[in-house]
Parts: structure tokens; sequence; C-alpha cells
């Protein structure tokens, strides 16, 4: 049986939240997916999940912006995501976009932090109309970031939570797709592994010494 | 020279960022002029009251006034008699490397050695293009330019071709280091390892910020030039040579130290209006509080980054006004670095290497013998032809009709 980890990013600002809701419901859904799924060894693959509220590290992540390093909490929940096999992450849209919390987090995390995780994007709004921003706000955030967003992304109006929300594709079957696409995404990596920065391997290359930096200056 | 120049386990000093901020509690910002004078009067206070070291930071863009550290630090030398003086650091990414070599050889000589290079890459993205380099090659450039530098120091005449400077042939640095010596070089860095790695390489000083962030950074940093000291075959990890930076404010009485410091910590550039000034001193290095406070807190940096060479406090920015800082001073030399100097140096292992002086590494290259005296050879219309543009001292028999020695 295989193992790994995924990172739930929920940015909602109130308690409770919907789109802690919505978070909640994609991981579930991600783990179940993934049971299924078929692992290195020809086996299911077992997920644990670990959900960071960011309105819990709000004031956190301004002093990190202003000082340029995380208090001791906010670095553990760093650490989480960026070294998680996967990230489900979920804002609430305002004004036509991620919510500005959402994105000061983003900011907070190495550029190269996310390059190459699976991702999938949860949005959360009152009314389906903002239905796209995913596509046109957040998509764009982790394509910068070299992330790999699963084609679906995963919106949830205030009116899906009801029975006749969208009787087309209801939400279940929408969180059903996206899990399915983000666990897929998984089951086709090896497990994450962090390199070490301060590892001369790291940022020398594996067997290299200082010279290689210099160039042919040092005659290497 | 004076003792301070003979062995001494740690230097203790100062370092000024130079910069210029209003002073919250009077509304008062000082004029360029006299925040400049101020920093002069703080420097050569530090030497009255027992300190080593005082260092400077190079910044192009308001509200930092140290533009030209070489011309501050000269006058420096000047008016001190024992106090070393060092930049904090020096922009090796935009500042051409012939200069550098020059103008701090030229600092060499004229404080006959009581002096030191701190390099660092610049903490504006700006500055790069200001003087036409990329941000973007920050790190190659931190690389290559100290490369030349290093080189500049040690031979007489040098052949060089790089990616960011012009090239140079049989091109002679003047004047040649004091002595013969190149002056002692402390790589400074935040978070970078390559710079760890380039201090390890050339044997070259460490010197970690520890101001702005927690100490399992430095700790990391530290741990790495250590090892890779030892990799490159300059020593074992302790003999490393290792600088850490700092911050403390103090009082007789811990909470006055608090409410004195507070309006100027809540209102400062790097961390004002960010995390609570309780937060900050449990995070990082800055201290407030009494002396006792201070020497508690400063005696424990031996043990998350082994034995050190070297301890500069940040005192004198945020708006302090010069009064306050002198008292500062008076309570560093008289109560804090005394105590400091006794408790590092206990258990302190033989084999850990002294706070590196001119006199010392003259003492380790030439014994007691004569020093390089470096003089330019007669009638010589360029330095590409023969051995050396110069001939040495004493002069060699011979030296007239063309049998120079080679240089160092």
């Amino acid at each position: 049986m295989t193992l790994r980890r995924i990172a739930v990013v929920s940015a909602g600002l109130s308690n409770p939240s919907s789109t802690r809701m919505l978070a909640d419901r994609l991981a579930a859904e991600t783990v179940k997916a993934l049971r299924l799924a078929q692992g290195p060894d020809g086996e299911g693959i077992e997920a644990s999940v670990d959900v960071i509220e960011l309105r819990d590290y709000a004031h956190d992540i301004t002093n990190n912006l202003l000082t340029g390093f995380a208090p001791p909490a906010l670095e553990t929940a760093i650490n989480t995501v960026v070294s998680a096999d996967a990230l489900i992450a979920v804002t609430p849209i305002f004004s036509t976009s991620y919510s500005g919390l959402f994105k000061s987090f983003i900011d907070v995390l190495d550029p190269d932090a996310l390059t190459g995780k699976p991702v999938l994007i949860g949005a959360n709004a009152g009314t389906a109309r903002h239905s796209l921003a995913i596509d046109y706000a957040i998509r764009p955030l982790f394509a910068y970031l070299h992330a790999d967003a699963v084609s679906t992304g995963v919106f949830a109006a205030s009116s899906d939570w009801g029975g006749a929300g969208d009787d087309v594709a209801p939400l279940a079957k929408r969180v059903e797709k996206g899990a399915k696409e983000l666990a897929q995404s998984i089951a086709r990596r090896d497990a994450a592994t962090a390199a070490d920065p301060y590892d001369p391997a790291t940022y020398l290359g594996e067997g290299r010494s200082f010279g290689h930096l210099l160039g042919g200056l040092a005659g290497e | 020279m004076s003792e301070q120049s003979g062995a001494q386990a740690m230097q203790f000093g100062i370092m000024s960022v130079s910069d210029i901020t209003r002073d919250p509690t009077t509304g008062v910002t000082p004029s360029e002029q006299e925040r400049i004078k101020a920093t002069l009067t703080i420097a050569k206070h530090a030497e009255e009251v027992g300190l080593d070291v005082f260092a400077i930071g190079e910044h192009h863009n308001p509200p930092f006034w140290s533009s030209s550290p070489s011309t501050f630090l000269a006058a420096l030398a000047a008016q001190t008699e024992r106090l070393i003086v060092s930049t904090s650091t020096t922009l090796i990414t935009t500042n051409d490397p012939v200069r550098i070599a020059e103008e701090y050889a030229m600092l060499q000589h004229v404080s006959d050695g009581r002096m030191d290079l701190m390099l660092g890459r610049g903490n504006t993205g700006p500055v790069y293009p200001w003087f036409g380099q990329d941000i973007r090659q920050g790190l190659p450039l931190a690389i290559e330019n100290y490369a030349l530098l290093h080189k500049l120091w040690r031979e007489d005449v040098v052949d060089w071709e790089g990616k960011f400077r012009t090239p140079l042939q049989g091109f002679t640095s003047t004047p040649r280091p004091l002595d013969g010596i190149a002056p002692f070089v402390w790589h400074g860095s935040i978070r970078t390892p390559e710079i760890a790695e380039q201090a390890a390489y050339y044997g070259d000083g460490f010197f970690a910020n520890n101001i702005f962030w927690p100490k399992e950074h430095y700790q990391r940093l530290i741990e790495l030039y250590r090892q890779r000291y030892a990799h490159y075959g300059h020593g074992t990890p302790e003999q490393a040579i290792v600088g850490l930076g700092g911050q403390v404010f103090m009082a007789a009485n811990s909470q006055d130290a608090a409410n004195q410091f507070r309006p100027y910590f809540d209102n400062a550039p790097v961390y004002g209006h960010g995390p609570s000034m309780e937060d900050f001193t449990e995070m990082t290095p800055l201290t407030v509080g009494s002396p006792q406070q201070i020497i508690d807190r400063y005696a424990a940096m031996r043990e998350h980054y082994g034995d050190y060479q070297r301890q500069l406090f940040l005192i004198d920015h945020a708006g302090l006004p010069l009064k306050i800082v002198l008292e500062q001073l008076d309570i560093l030399g008289a109560e804090v670095v005394p105590v400091l100097r006794k408790e590092l140096a206990q258990g302190r292992p033989a084999s850990v290497p002294d706070a590196p002086t001119h006199a010392a590494r003259v003492k380790a290259e030439f014994g007691d013998g004569p020093t390089r005296q470096a003089r330019p050879g007669a009638n010589r219309g360029d330095n590409l032809t023969g051995d050396s543009p110069y001939e040495d001292t004493p002069a060699p028999a011979g030296a007239a009709f063309g049998l120079s020695r080679k240089g160092a």
C-alpha cells in the first residue's frame, strides 16, 4: 500500500465556512478516488489529509510579508503545503478573484515551491455568475507558479448546497470529477521527496564542488 | 600596534546600516550631515568604550547615507587608534571588483591594516540596473566578481576574462596589499547556501546576519559553512571563522528598556507595523532588556552556532537619537561586552582560532621575518613584460639589471 499526503488550504474567512465545507468534500472525495486508483505496486493508494485554515494564520502571514520570515506556526503550515504530494486550494471569490488572504499566503511561499505539484482548485461564492473566476483568475496564478492544476476546477455557489442548485451537473458530480483527476495526477507520480537546500548536492549538483560554480575560472 | 591587534579570541563591535529615520518620539528627521557626523561620533565612542570593530553598510538609495563606505572608514581610521573598520556589507555584485581591490587596499594602507571587508549582494533590486547589472545574475556576479577580487590582491599582474567585466590584460591593481597580505574577507549572508560555500571554498570568514530571522536559518548556514570549510581542507569545522550580527536595546531595568525602545521598534523600517516587539524578540536575536538579559542571550549564541570570532550589534537605527545610542554604547562597553568576553572565553578549545587581525595574518605568513614591501620598478612603461612591475624589499642584489624577484 502506497502512502501519500494531501495538503488542503482553505481561505474562507468565517467560521463555520462554506469554503471549508467545499474543501473538506474535495479532500474526502480525493482520498476515496486514490483508494480506487492503482499505485506503483498495483494496489490502491492511502492518503492522509492536512487542512490549513488561512484564517488562523492571517496575522502571521502579514508579519511574514513585512519581516521576510514566517513565525513558527506559519512555517509549519508552509512546510506542510510545500512538502505534500498534492494541494487542494479553495478560496472564496472576492471582487472577481481569489481573496487577498489567499494570495498573501501564496506570496509568502517560495516561488519555486509548487513547481510540478498536482493542484485541485476550488472556489466558493454567492452566485454562479462568478464561476469562471477559477479559470480567468485562479488558474493563471498556478500556471505562473508551474504547478500542475488539474483541468477541472470546482466552483460552488450558495445555491449548490441546496437540492436544486444545478440539475445537469450537481455539485457532488463536479467534486467527484475534480477529485478523480487529482487522484490520477497523484497516482502517476512518485511520492514527493523534499530536497534539502543546504545539501551541497542540491545547489552544486551531485559530486560537484564550488569550482564548478566558478566555471572555467578554476579550471574545473 | 596595540594589544588589540595581538591575539584576541573574539572581537566585539557595532554595525550600522546608515538609515536616516524619523525619530518617532519627536517627529524629527536628522539631516544627512547630522547623521553622518553622528555616526562618526558613535564609531569613535565604540573605541572609547573598549569595542574592537565598527562596520558600515553600503547603500545607494535614501533613506541611507552610506554610498561610499571606504571614504567614511578612512576618515574613521584616521580618528581612531585601535578600532578595526569594516563594511557590512560591500556590494560584490554591482561594484567593479577592480575598484573594490583598489579602494580597500588603500584603506588597508591608511589604516595600518585595521580594516577588513564584508561582502554581500545588496538589499534592493534597483541597485543592479543603476550600476548596469542584472539582478537575475546576482549569484553568478557574486561568484565571478569575488574570484577576480581575490586574484587582484594576490597577483601583481592579472590577465582576466570573465562574463561580466571588461577583460584585463597585464593589469596591476594598486596599491598592493599592505605587507603583502590581502585584507581579510567575510562573506555575509542571510539565506544563500552558495555564499556559505564560497566562504568555505576560499577559507574566508562567514558572517551570518543574525538579525532578521530565527536562529534556525543561521544555524543551517553556519553548519554548512563549517562542514564545507573542512571539506576544502582549511581545517576542522570548529576552526572555520564565524561572525554574527545581533541587535540589542538596554536599560538597567528591563521594563524601562521595553518602554524606551517600543516606539522605535513599532515604527522601524524593517519590522515596524508587523509583529509585536515581544513576538519579534522571541523569534529573532533582538534582545530588549537589562544588561544581564543581553549577556544571557548572547552568551548562548555559541550553543547555537559553535565558538565564533566576531559579534557585531546593530544599535543605531530606526531613528534612535545620538544621545541614546551613545548611552547604549556605554552600557555595552562597561557592563555587557566585558562579561561576554569572559563567558565566551570559558571552555573555548585552544584549537579554535582567534579573531583574524592583520598582525596575526602577517605573522602567519612571514613569521618574524620582513614582510613584503612592494616598490614599483624604475622606468617601467608597462607591466606586461618581465616578472613583476615591483621590486620587493629588500631589493635583491642585481635588481637594477633586471634580476628582480618574483612578486609575492
